[in-house]
C-alpha cells in the first residue's frame, strides 16, 4: 500500500484543497449510491524509540519508519551501553574474569559463568564432581525462574498490566534470597569457580528451596490467572509477531522464540554439559509462534525449571563441591595455616594465576534466552588470549524487524517485550 | 561433533570439489575445526550447507581472533552446527595483516611521533601541493555527500549519527583517496573509506547464505577492522561511529582515553586533543 507523496497530481476536476473526507461526500452527493474507499492520505514518518525509553528494556534505541501507524522499516542501534568486557577479560587472570563476564547480561550470570567456566574446564581437561555439576544445574534453574519472572513482570507492565509486575518482582526477590543464602550475593554471585562451586550450600537451604517451590508454583498459577483469559492481554498478543520457523533459523534465533515456533530445540536436550541428561524435564513449544505461545513457553518453562530444581535436590549427590586439583583450584583455607604446599599452591593461583595450553573452544549452553555461546583462546600464558561471548539477546534481535515489520507500532512495544533482549547482553 | 577421521574425510571431500579451498584441520579437545582459504570461504560454508550428508545449516556464532605475533594474523571463525546430529564444527579463515609492513596500527597517520629534521624550499612546495590535494579532496567530499542526500531522500531516512560515515562507505567506489593516487597527504588518509582501504583485510561476506551474520560480521569490522565485502550494511555497530582503530587487537592498549564532557569544552575547546 504504497501512498504517493501529497503532491500527486489527483483528477483534474477535483480541487487540491479538497480532503479525501469531502471529495467523497461530494463524489456522493453527485452520483447517488456509489461508495467511496477512503484511502488516508499517508506519509513516511521517521520515528526515534529510545534509547531512554522504559518499554526498550535498557539502553536500546529504534528507529523507526511509520506509515500512519504501521511500522514499514525499522533498525536497532546498539552500542550505548558497550563497556568492553571482552577487551578487560584479555588483561585478566583466567579467575578473574569471572565476575566479568558475569556483568554482561545481568539477568543470567550463571549462565555466563557456565559458559566461560565451561569453556575452561574443556580448556585445562578439569573434571567437575557431580555434586558441583548438580549445584550448578540447581543454579542455573533458579537463575532461568528469575530471569523469566524479571521478563514477564516488565512484559506485562508494557502491556498495560501493572499488577503483574509486583507479583513477579515480589516471588523474584524469594529466589534472589536463595542466591544470598548460598553465594552471598543477591546478584553476580560469583558463586561457580573453575572446577566447581566456590562454597556448599548451607544447612537449610533445601528446605528453604522447597518453600520456595511451592510458593512459586502457586506464584505461576497467579500470573496465569492473571494474563491467561486477560481480554486485552490477548488480544495484544494473539497473532502478533508471527515469523515462521525456517526464517528464524536463518536469522539464528534460539531460545524460547524458536521453541514458541515450534521447534524443540534446547541446548539442555541436544548438548552434552552438565547433568541434563539424567534429569527429567520437557521441553515447550509453541503452535504459531506469536506473542502469545512466547509467554506461554516462558510461563511452562518456569514449570519445568521448577521440576528440575526439585530432581537437583532429590538426587543431589554427595561429595566434593570443587575438583581436587591445585593446579587449577584453590585449596581450602584450613590447610593454609598447616600445610606449606598449599600455601605456595594459595600463593601461586592467587596471584599468577594458572597457565593454559594454546587452543580454542566454544561452549554453548542454553541461556533463558537462547544459545550462549563463550568461545575462549588461550595462548599459553595465564591470562585469555580472547573471550568472545555469543550473546543471545545480540543475534536475536536481527529478528525484530521481521517480526514488527507490517504491523502496528503499538504492537512494537509487544513485540520487543516478548523478544526480551537483555541491553547489557547485547553492548557488553 | 564429527570425531577426527570424519573431520579429515570432509576435508578430502571439500578439496575434491574446490581444490585448495581447505588447508588444514584441526582437532583439539574433542572440538573439530577447518581452516579454510579466505578467497574460499563462500564455497565451503556452502558445501557444509547444501551437501546432503552434512547439513551444517545453522551458522551459531561468527568472531574475530587475532593470532598476533603469529602469521596470518586474523581470523574469523563460523561456528557451524548440523541440527540434526548435534555437530558443531569451526569453520576459520586465516586472514594476513594488509599492514604488518607498516606501522603498529598500520596507519601513516598513526605513527609513534619521531624527529624530522627542518624542511628545505622543496617542501614548501609539496605544502601548497598537499593544500591543492586537501582542497580537491573536500570538493570531491562535498560533492558525493550532496549526491549521497539527493539519492539518500527516496532510500528512506534511516539514517542515524552516522550518516556521514554511511555516505562515505557507499561511494566507496568513487573514494576519494584512491581516485587522487599518491598525491593524498598524511593527514586526510583516515578519509579512505573501510570498504576499499588496502591496509585492512578483506573477506568475502556470508550475510546472503546466513542472515544471521549481518549484525556478527558488524561486529568483527568494528573490533578487528577485517572488511567483509558484500556486506549490506558495513558499518561500526557496538563503538561510536567516528572511533578510531580497531580495539580487540591485540595491539590496541587498554585505557587511557579521556572521558569528554561538554561542560569543559566551554571554557577549554578541545582539551582532549
Amino acid at each position: 500500500m504504497a501512498a504517493g507523496p501529497k503532491s500527486e497530481p489527483r483528477d483534474s476536476l477535483i480541487d487540491q484543497e479538497l480532503t479525501p473526507a469531502m471529495l467523497a461526500m461530494e463524489i456522493e452527493a453527485k452520483l447517488p449510491g456509489a461508495t467511496v474507499e477512503l484511502e488516508p492520505e499517508q506519509e513516511m514518518m521517521t520515528v526515534n524509540m529510545g534509547p531512554h525509553h522504559p518499554a526498550t528494556h535498557g539502553v536500546l534505541r529504534l528507529v523507526v519508519d511509520l506509515e500512519g501507524e504501521v511500522v514499514k522499516d525499522l533498525k536497532p542501534i546498539v552500542g550505548y551501553v558497550h563497556t568492553g568486557i571482552e577487551k578487560s577479560c584479555e588483561s585478566m587472570n583466567y579467575w578473574k574474569v569471572i565476575p566479568f563476564v558475569e556483568r554482561m547480561d545481568y539477568l543470567s550470570y550463571f549462565f555466563n559463568m557456565q559458559a566461560y567456566c565451561g569453556a575452561v574446564e574443556i580448556m585445562t581437561g578439569l573434571e567437575v564432581p557431580r555434586r558441583a555439576q548438580y549445584l550448578r544445574v540447581l543454579h542455573m534453574e533458579l537463575n532461568r525462574l528469575h530471569s523469566h519472572l524479571v521478563w514477564l513482570g516488565t512484559t506485562a507492565l508494557d502491556i498495560g498490566a501493572m499488577s503483574v509486575y509486583f507479583y513477579c518482582f515480589r516471588d523474584r526477590d524469594k529466589v534472589l534470597d536463595l542466591f544470598e543464602m548460598s553465594a552471598g550475593q543477591r546478584m553476580h554471585t560469583r558463586y561457580f569457580q573453575i572446577g566447581g562451586v566456590a562454597e556448599d550450600i548451607p544447612v537449610g537451604f533445601e528446605n528453604k528451596v522447597r518453600e520456595m517451590i511451592e510458593q512459586m508454583n502457586r506464584g505461576i498459577g497467579q500470573y496465569e490467572a492473571l494474563l491467561d483469559r486477560n481480554e486485552i492481554f490477548l488480544i495484544r498478543t494473539k497473532n502478533v509477531g508471527v515469523v515462521e520457523k525456517e526464517r528464524l533459523i536463518e536469522l539464528g534465533v534460539t531460545g524460547p522464540l524458536l521453541r514458541a515456533s515450534g521447534d524443540a530445540w534446547d541446548l539442555r536436550k541436544e548438548a552434552d554439559y552438565l547433568v541434563y541428561d539424567e534429569l527429567d524435564f520437557d521441553v515447550p513449544v509453541g503452535t504459531v509462534g506469536d506473542g502469545y505461545d512466547r509467554y506461554r513457553v516462558r510461563l511452562t518453562e518456569m514449570r519445568e525449571s521448577l521440576k528440575i530444581i526439585e530432581q537437583c535436590l532429590d538426587g543431589m549427590p554427595e561429595g566434593p563441591w570443587i575438583a581436587d586439583d591445585r593446579k587449577y583450584v584453590l585449596p581450602p583455607r584450613s590447610e593454609l595455616s598447616t600445610s606449606m604446599e598449599s600455601l605456595i599452591h594459595h600463593f601461586k593461583l592467587v596471584t599468577e594465576g594458572f597457565r593454559v595450553e594454546p587452543g580454542e573452544v566454544y561452549n554453548p549452553v542454553e541461556s533463558p534466552r537462547g544459545e550462549l555461546g563463550c568461545f575462549l583462546m588461550a595462548d599459553g600464558s595465564a591470562k585469555p588470549a580472547r573471550v568472545h561471548f555469543r550473546e543471545p539477546s545480540f543475534v536475536n534481535l536481527q529478528a525484530l524487524k521481521d517480526m514488527a515489520v507490517g504491523e502496528y507500532v503499538a504492537d512494537l512495544i509487544q513485540t520487543l517485550a516478548m523478544l526480551d533482549p537483555i541491553l547489557g547482553g547485547i553492548d557488553r | 561433533m564429527p570425531d577426527a577421521p570424519g573431520l579429515e574425510l570432509i576435508f578430502a571431500r571439500i578439496n575434491s570439489e574446490h581444490p585448495g579451498a581447505v588447508l588444514d584441520t584441526s582437532y583439539d579437545r574433542g572440538q573439530p575445526a577447518l581452516i579454510v582459504h579466505p578467497d574460499q570461504i563462500r564455497k565451503v560454508l556452502i558445501w557444509l550447507r547444501d551437501t546432503e550428508d552434512q547439513g551444517y545449516t545453522f551458522l551459531a556464532s561468527v568472531h574475530g581472533a587475532d593470532y598476533m605475533p603469529a602469521e596470518p594474523r586474523f581470523a574469523v571463525h563460523y561456528e557451524m552446527l548440523n541440527r540434526e546430529r548435534y555437530e558443531r564444527l569451526r569453520v576459520k579463515a586465516l586472514l594476513p595483516d594488509p599492514a604488518a609492513d607498516q606501522d603498529r596500527n598500520g596507519r601513516e597517520d598513526r605513527k609513534t611521533p619521531t624527529f624530522v629534521p627542518p624542511a628545505f624550499d622543496a617542501d614548501k612546495y609539496k605544502d601548497e601541493e598537499q593544500q591543492e590535494a586537501e582542497q580537491r579532496l573536500a570538493e570531491v567530499a562535498a560533492a558525493t555527500a550532496a549526491a549521497q542526500k539527493a539519492s539518500g531522500a527516496v532510500d528512506g531516512p534511516l539514517t542515524d549519527s552516522g550518516a556521514q560515515g554511511e555516505a562515505a562507505q557507499a561511494n566507496g567506489a568513487g573514494d576519494p583517496g584512491v581516485a587522487l593516487g599518491g598525491a593524498v597527504p598524511p593527514e586526510t588518509v583516515t578519509s579512505v573509506s573501510p570498504a576499499t582501504d588496502p591496509l585492512l583485510p578483506h573477506i568475502a561476506s556470508v550475510v546472503d547464505l546466513f542472515p544471521t551474520a549481518e549484525f556478527q560480521e558488524r561486529e568483527v569490522y568494528d573490533f578487528f577492522g577485517i572488511v567483509f565485502d558484500g556486506h549490506p550494511d558495513p558499518r561500526r555497530i557496538l563503538m561510536p561511529e567516528d572511533y578510531v582503530g580497531y580495539p580487540q587487537r591485540r595491539d590496541f592498549p587498554i585505557g587511557g582515553e579521556p572521558v569528554i564532557f561538554t561542560r569543559d569544552e566551554v571554557t577549554n575547546p578541545g582539551w582532549w586533543n
